[in-house]
């Protein structure tokens, strides 16, 4: 057996200098400066958290000014949202990954590919100028008619931020359905995708399909703030509610842009940890794109309360309930992977059985959401809050960490600290769940969510929450910290560290920048783990 | 220390006792499937650990019986969730008729109330105890929205509209009043508390204070006042359509349509009047924009509801 070496020649040591980077073409390299890019967005969006549940630490709004405590949670969703989490796992891995685990050499339009770069990080520069410049208080939902006459923050130039933004999302998204339509390479039959490629295929439709109504709506935010448009102001014959609707009609989907890359993360993780191949594939496979469609339905369950009619908020809580089965699905597909498996407990396999645990917590308190009585009485509370950071802080960064640690030695070449990736993992798991379980109990208490100051009865399970968020953070530095030590430091890795199946662990690591020596044929299922004669079909 | 960490709400409406039974439906079944799941997967993680790296188990590629069941136990389920909480919000929006009818107003970043026998108030709502009260609520400027845990009540305050909502409380206490949307730099500060009170009390309540005109006075003054009586005659046709006996009724269009006199339709008359024209009118009614507020609006139409014709509201 050869000993274990980075080969000679890779993709990050083929020419070096910033222009070598700022130009690249390759898939691989844009992936890492979109890592670069949103780790130091996910930091910015973290540090205005912790401002947050400082604040939140007594019950007197005593720590910053109530426009300081509005600016910071406006920009902790406007980054988190647009800036980390969408973007997160099809920008950075799935920009990385959709060409190599289909056998391309590239996306299918690689110079796009480096344009939705430069517009991400253009928009991103946009917003954070107009935090900079102080701030924007409207809250990441930006309600008319309060963003577009009321506020006198830095609203425009926040929404320009974030429509900008839009286009890297689009880009993206045309980018891998055209490069996962014709590019894969002989043999890799629709049956045959990783159920990472179809979770991303599923979210590009969103991507292409859902941001452009969120930048019509953001553009007539602007365009009345401006211009003096009607568009959504009453006080010029607009409609306030109108704005929710466009907005949701995005924003909603936009919450499975951020969840589906991660559930195609877990079903590439719980095989190769388990030595299964994945249980039901196709029921898992097709449970992402019915999650794509359905999810487009569903919109209006952020609008229980907003003087929608009746009957279109119980069409919008029948078709919520409909979106939660094929979530229900994968959960117990995932579950039955399990079943008589060859089980490791490696730093992503752990981030896997996180995810399961608290994005089952995060989908059924999503059901109560959907029961129209009772979102009348958590709508816009602290369960709110709870439930959407088990969906995307719990499901997706979970997920993300997940992948990040899985693929960690074929980006860099290099093994990240096993021990000191189980411990980061359990301290984000504990972390979690004491900043966020505290807050279901809060919101059904009543305590309203974007409150600087609040009754002293909710005292103690805000401490509890902030002491979480203390524990959280710390766990996220760790990884930050080990990665970087490991791309000097880290054990050599090898093509295929994990004994994982999949084109990606065929090529070496880095691989090198066409991505693969000779155009690789496939000949089996996707997850051919198991003993090699059986070849069931 | 128990008494600093309190687990549930109290509970203090006829809605909140309703609410909670679907709450605690959705709770079990929710700990249910998440003790399945979380058990499943923590037993095969251990009984399944990888003992030796030359492992490898068989494939087993799925069971169509086994997809069918958890997709079938938990559609069931659900819809048992969505028939159970659609009936529960249909409820919730309509408000009985004979329910007391009090008006609200938010704006950045108070709550006015006006009693039916005119007492007003700030951030603070007096109610009898054991009497179905409904709100119709306007606001001035953004979206306010008003939530009463105690009661489960929350319904959004959307200017340029009229939103409603209704609660009948079941014991004497004071209660957290919220604005849960969002609405600027004092939003946290936006609240009050609703304080019921027995009958009895309420009445000394009322009584007590300054008690100002009631909105019907109020709102009769101002149809004089706006010249509203010069054209809506109490006594036959002028050049507008008489107002008495109006509200609730349905009302034929110029353009053929029919419409229902309610809140929204005045409001809308009054602010818009070309918007939807009797049949048989002329469009010569002018704006009324900028020349009354928001509360004014609202004692007109407690005005013209008291001339007759009956019914409040249905779910919008």
């Amino acid at each position: 057996m050869n000993p274990v070496v980075i080969p000679r020649a890779h993709y990050l040591n083929v020419n070096y200098g910033i222009k070598a980077w700022l130009f690249t073409t390759d898939h691989k390299r844009i992936a890492l400066l979109y890592l670069a890019s949103i780790t130091l967005l996910f930091f910015v969006g973290g540090a205005a958290a912790v401002v947050m549940r400082l604040e939140l630490l007594t019950p007197q709004g005593d720590l910053v000014q109530s426009e300081t405590y509005n600016k910071l949670f406006t920009m902790h969703g406007v980054i988190m949202v647009w800036f980390f989490l969408i973007p997160s796992i099809p920008a950075v891995l799935g920009n990385f990954l959709v060409p190599l685990m289909i056998g391309a050499r590239d996306l299918a339009f690689p110079r796009l590919n480096l344009l939705s770069w430069y517009i991400f990080a253009l928009g991103a520069l946009f917003t954070l100028t107009a935090v900079v410049t102080g701030g924007v208080d409207t809250g990441w939902t930006f309600y008319t008619p309060y963003s577009s006459t009321y506020a006198n923050t830095h609203v425009i130039l926040t929404v320009l931020g974030v429509f900008i933004t839009g286009f890297s999302s689009i880009l993206t998204g045309l980018n891998f359905i055209v490069t996962i339509h014709t590019m894969r390479v002989p043999g890799l039959t629709w049956s045959r995708l990783p159920l990472f490629i179809w979770a991303h295929y599923a979210t590009s439709l969103i991507m292409v399909l859902g941001t452009p109504v969120l930048a019509i709506a953001i553009v007539l935010v602007a365009l009345e703030r401006v211009f003096r448009i009607g568009i959504f102001d009453p006080a010029l014959g607009g409609d306030p509610v109108l704005f929710q609707h466009l907005f949701w009609f995005y924003s909603h989907p936009a919450v499975y842009i951020m969840i589906l890359p991660a559930m195609g993360v877990i079903s590439e993780l719980i095989p190769c940890f388990s030595r299964k191949r994945i249980f039901g594939y196709n029921f898992v496979a097709f449970s992402s794109v019915a999650i794509a469609v359905l999810g487009f339905f569903v919109w209006g369950h952020h609008m229980f309360v907003s003087s929608q009619s009746v009957y279109a908020s119980m069409v919008f809580s029948f078709m919520s309930m409909l979106v939660a089965i094929p979530s229900a699905i994968k959960v117990f597909n995932w579950t039955a992977t399990l079943y008589k498996g060859s089980i490791a407990y490696d730093t992503p396999m752990l981030y896997a059985f996180g995810f399961i645990g608290l994005f089952t917590i995060g989908g059924l308190t999503g059901l109560f959401l959907a029961a129209l009585a009772v979102d009348v009485h958590v709508h816009d509370t602290y369960f709110v809050i709870a439930h959407f950071h088990y969906i995307m802080v719990g499901g997706a960064v979970m997920g993300y960490l997940g992948g990040l640690h899985f693929w960690w030695p074929k980006i860099t070449g290099r093994m990240y600290p096993e021990g000191w990736g189980k411990l980061a993992a359990l301290i984000i798991f504990i972390g979690f769940n004491l900043t966020f379980f505290p807050q279901f109990l809060l919101g059904y208490l009543g305590m309203p969510r974007r409150y600087h100051f609040y009754p002293a009865e909710f005292q103690v399970l805000h401490v509890m929450s902030s002491a979480g968020a203390s524990i959280l953070g710390v766990g996220y530095m760790i990884p930050l910290v080990y990665f970087i030590w490991s791309l000097r430091y880290g054990a050599v890795a090898g093509p295929n560290p994990w004994g994982a199946k999949g084109l990606e662990w065929q090529t070496s690591s880095p691989p090198p920048t066409d991505n693969f020596a000779q155009t690789p044929e496939v000949k089996e299922e996707a997850y051919a783990y198991g003993p090699q004669e059986v070849h069931v079909v | 220390m128990l008494s600093d960490l309190p687990l549930f709400p109290e509970q203090a409406s006829t809605g909140a006792a309703r609410v909670d039974a679907l709450f605690m439906f959705l709770l079990a079944v929710s700990v249910f499937f998440a003790m399945l799941i979380f058990s499943l997967v923590l037993y095969f993680a251990v009984k399944y650990r990888r003992r030796s790296e030359a492992e490898q188990p068989r494939p087993i590629l799925g069971d169509v019986r086994l997809e069918l069941l958890w997709t079938v136990i938990p559609l069931g389920l659900t819809m048992i969730m969505f028939v159970w909480g659609a009936n529960l919000y249909f409820t919730m929006a309509s408000p009985p008729a004979d329910a007391m009818e009090i008006a609200v107003v938010g704006k950045q970043w108070m709550w006015k109330f006006q009693h039916p026998e005119g007492q007003r108030e700030i951030n603070e709502l007096h109610i009898p105890v054991g009497r179905p009260v409904k709100l119709t609520m306007a606001s001035e400027d953004v979206i306010h929205s008003f939530f009463v845990p105690a009661f489960r009540v929350k319904m959004d305050v959307v200017p340029g509209q009229y939103t409603a909502t209704w609660f009948e409380a079941t014991r004497p206490g004071t209660f957290h009043l919220f604005c849960a949307q969002y609405c600027g730099t004092a939003h946290a500060g936006m609240g009050g508390r609703v304080v019921v009170l027995t009958p009895t009390a309420y009445e000394t309540w009322l009584s007590g204070g300054a008690t100002g005109e009631s909105p019907v006075a109020a709102g009769a003054r101002l149809f004089q006042q706006l010249g509203c009586a010069t054209c809506h005659r109490a006594d036959g046709p002028g050049s507008g359509p008489s107002l008495v006996g109006l509200f609730g009724q349905t009302v034929r269009l110029h353009s053929g349509e029919t419409v229902r006199a309610d809140e929204a339709y005045i409001r809308e008359s009054v602010l818009y009047p070309t918007a939807k024209i009797v049949a048989g009118y002329q469009p010569i009614m002018p704006t009324f924009q900028g020349l009354i507020s928001e509360e004014g609006l609202l004692q007109l139409i407690a005005y013209i509801r008291s001339l007759g014709g009956g019914k409040t509201g249905t779910p919008s």
